[in-house]
């Protein structure tokens, strides 16, 4: 058999799994239940309230929940990278373990843990969830870009004259700045698109964008429900764009995308 | 403030990395102005000593001045030094300007003066037009000019420099020698340069600070260095040497290679043990004749572009090195003549191996951490504390390490012309050195092996 071929079940699994489906959602978000040609799905969006709110209550939600990992994960990342906190790498793997555990089942504990503690569940709980969950994600590839940082450029910065505060603001945060991106897209998509964690931690009292699209999936309207897909495919990936060309200029790479 | 002649003052100043000593008791005076090279081969922590004075590293002991002020603690922003790295640690997110002005702007210096300043310092380092450059795009030699000017434009009163033409090719490297000598020239500012490449140190320097294993062997001009070795280390790390066994029958008389010579040495006094070096290019090589002091054979003879090197093998079995601008092929017969003032007399750091041991029995004694038999002892007994002397040619090493008592490491090889001196770094942490006549290589780990009839027990 010629290599070339190898790649065979790969384009077809691509093919089966994702061309098509991402077809199928264009065409069912540009059609109506009798299969013809219409914007109505998404005038729709735009004329209804409650969706819109949800969209920007959604990414709302995301962009606290991705502010507080960073802020929580930049720290924790730079303490892990300094070798005299972390000989061993044990630290790292135990910020990495929960990962291990299926997300579903972390978030069913954080209920059980809210209700032990016999605090509400909302959007406090929410937030909490989505971060506890999403951590690790922030941590991981700043870690990266520290770790793999040379050494001597901190010690050029001390060198030159720059204080502690100065080599972090004018040295070791713009060149950490790729893991930083890659930290902020691989929490910012998951969160602005998830429903099962907002179901749970708010006993389904807060709608997520991620719920409204599974709700009209489910209740059959699936050209809305397509059409709202859409709406969030194209936010994220105009946001990744916007991220990889950061990431292209920074000519850097250490980051996990 | 107090008032000094030196820049630098270094004083008593030790380094220990956990148990291992990476500097030993260090005193150095650096002169305002001064071009100083601290020589030495990897490992022997001459780079802990630029780091101290950088300030990355704090001195486990001592004291560290610079400009009279007292330095040792302080962290290395408030220090009046710039280093260039060896790698250059140029900041990649930064233009060469920005990397250039970084140190400026830290001072909150004026734009305008910023600018002026950056563009004398990249035209001082020939990289004038370079500023918006990416600092990626540059080779290896136009980033480390980068780095000089980084340096550089801070007017520091002292220049550091750790190794910072290790990463150049050979051509690039000379160039930026001389370019560094006119730049000190130029500035007036006082330059530590690191370095393990002893021509390199002998081009630039006013001063060479030789080191070797923590400890400072000798400080003196280029011309000290080279024509005055202080022991056999300096003598066989600066340039090539011939280093001989020899006696000092008395003064202005030295006995190696089975001869008496004339030399101009004193003051070590009669039939003492001394170490003879003689500079190949100070050995006259000709056919044989009546002024020949040695007679010999050449062994080999190779062509090195100004000289030809060749080796010799004289009538006593001893082998030297010679270069000549004249060629004296392999097989032929030559008389050699050394004159006085060329040969270098130097007294012997040690003539024996000398421990400090401990009697287990009549038959056993325990030093280097391990159980030796030794001949029949009456004059102590079990538990006193004994000295312990080996001579060098009786200490036996082994291929294999399960073969010796003893284990260790080949740490510093020296050619004596008709044997090999060892130094053996074992594994008790003690140096033990041999004379050998078989070949090994540094970092050799091998068992070492002393006979009971060798080991010579003194009261202590």
């Amino acid at each position: 058999m010629r290599r070339r071929n190898w790649s065979l079940p790969y384009a077809l699994f691509l093919l089966v799994f994702v061309v098509i489906p991402l077809l199928l959602i264009v065409l069912y978000a540009f059609t109506d239940e009798e299969g013809a040609f219409t914007m109505s799905n998404f005038r729709k969006f735009l004329m209804h309230p409650e969706a819109m709110n949800t969209f920007i209550y959604s990414i709302g939600i995301a962009i606290i929940t991705t502010i507080v990992c960073l802020l929580l994960g930049y720290p924790a990342a730079y303490i892990l990278s300094q070798k005299h906190y972390n000989t061993s790498k044990t630290m790292v793997v135990l910020f990495i373990l929960p990962m291990w555990v299926n997300i579903l089942i972390r978030t069913l504990a954080t209920v059980a843990l809210f209700d032990f503690l016999q605090l509400p569940l909302g959007e406090g709980a929410l937030v909490f969830g989505m971060v506890y969950n999403f951590l690790p994600f922030m941590i991981y590839p700043i870690y990266n870009t520290l770790q793999k940082m040379d050494q001597s450029l901190i010690e050029a910065a001390q060198d030159l004259g720059a204080n502690p505060l100065k080599v972090f603001s004018k040295v070791i945060l713009p060149l950490s700045s790729p893991g930083v991106i890659s930290g902020i897209v691989m929490v910012f998509m998951p969160t602005v698109s998830t429903f099962a964690i907002a179901e749970l931690l708010t006993m389904n009292n807060i709608k997520l964008f991620g719920t409204t699209v599974q709700e009209n999936i489910y209740n059959g309207m699936w050209n809305y429900g397509a059409a709202l897909s859409l709406i969030m495919l194209l936010l994220i990936g105009i946001m990744s764009l916007f991220t990889n060309d950061e990431d292209n200029a920074q000519n850097e790479s250490g980051g996990v995308i | 403030m107090q008032q000094s002649t030196y820049i630098i003052e270094v004083q008593n100043v030790s380094k220990y990395f956990g148990e291992k000593v990476a500097l030993d008791n260090i005193n150095l005076n650096v002169k305002k102005g001064e071009f100083v090279t601290i020589l030495g081969p990897s490992g022997c922590g001459k780079t802990t000593l630029l780091r101290l004075i950088a300030g990355f590293q704090t001195a486990s002991e001592g004291e560290i001045r610079i400009a009279g002020n007292e330095i040792t603690q302080t962290p290395p922003h408030l220090r009046p030094v710039n280093t260039v790295f060896q790698k250059y640690a140029l900041f990649p997110h930064l233009n060469v300007f920005d990397n250039i002005a970084f140190g400026l702007k830290l001072k909150k210096t004026p734009k305008q003066v910023i600018e002026k300043k950056v563009k004398s310092a990249l035209k001082m380092v020939g990289m004038t037009d370079y500023e918006d450059r990416n600092v990626d795009s540059l080779s290896g030699g136009q980033q480390q000019r980068v780095a000089i000017a980084r340096a550089i434009v801070n007017e520091p009163e002292v220049l550091l420099l750790d190794e910072p033409l290790a990463a150049l090719d050979l051509k690039m490297r000379k160039d930026m020698q001389m370019e560094l000598k006119e730049m000190h020239q130029k500035l007036g500012i006082t330059f530590v340069y690191v370095t393990h490449d002893q021509e390199e140190a002998l081009t630039l320097s006013d001063t060479i600070v030789v080191m070797s294993e923590g400890k400072i062997q000798q400080i003196g001009t280029p011309m000290d260095i080279y024509n005055e070795p202080i022991n056999s280390f300096v003598a066989d790390f600066i340039g090539e040497s011939n280093i001989l066994n020899g006696t000092m029958i008395k003064d202005e008389v030295v006995r190696f290679a089975g001869h008496e010579f004339e030399c101009v040495d004193k003051g070590f006094g009669e039939n003492a043990p001394v170490d003879v070096v003689i500079r190949p290019e100070d050995i006259y090589i000709f056919d044989p004749s009546d002024a020949a002091q040695l007679t010999g054979t050449v062994s080999s003879c190779i062509f090195k572009g100004v000289h030809f090197e060749m080796l010799v093998q004289t009538k006593e079995g001893y082998e030297l090195m010679v270069q000549d601008y004249h060629a004296f092929e392999a097989g032929r017969e030559v008389g050699l003549l050394v004159k006085p003032f060329d040969i270098h007399v130097m007294k012997k750091e040690r003539t024996c191996n000398t421990f400090e041991g401990k009697m287990i029995d009549e038959q056993h004694v325990e030093f280097l951490g391990c159980e030796f038999e030794c001949l029949p002892q009456t004059q102590f007994s079990a538990g006193d504390k004994v000295e312990v002397q080996i001579d060098f040619q009786n200490v036996i090493l082994e291929d294999n390490e399960e073969d010796g008592r003893l284990t260790g490491e080949v740490k510093f090889i020296l050619y004596k012309g008709n044997h090999y001196h060892l130094t053996v770094f074992t594994d008790w942490d003690e140096d033990i050195y041999v004379d050998t006549n078989d070949v090994w290589d540094d970092g050799d780990r091998v068992g070492i092996t002393i006979a009971p009839e060798h080991i010579r027990l003194n009261k202590l």
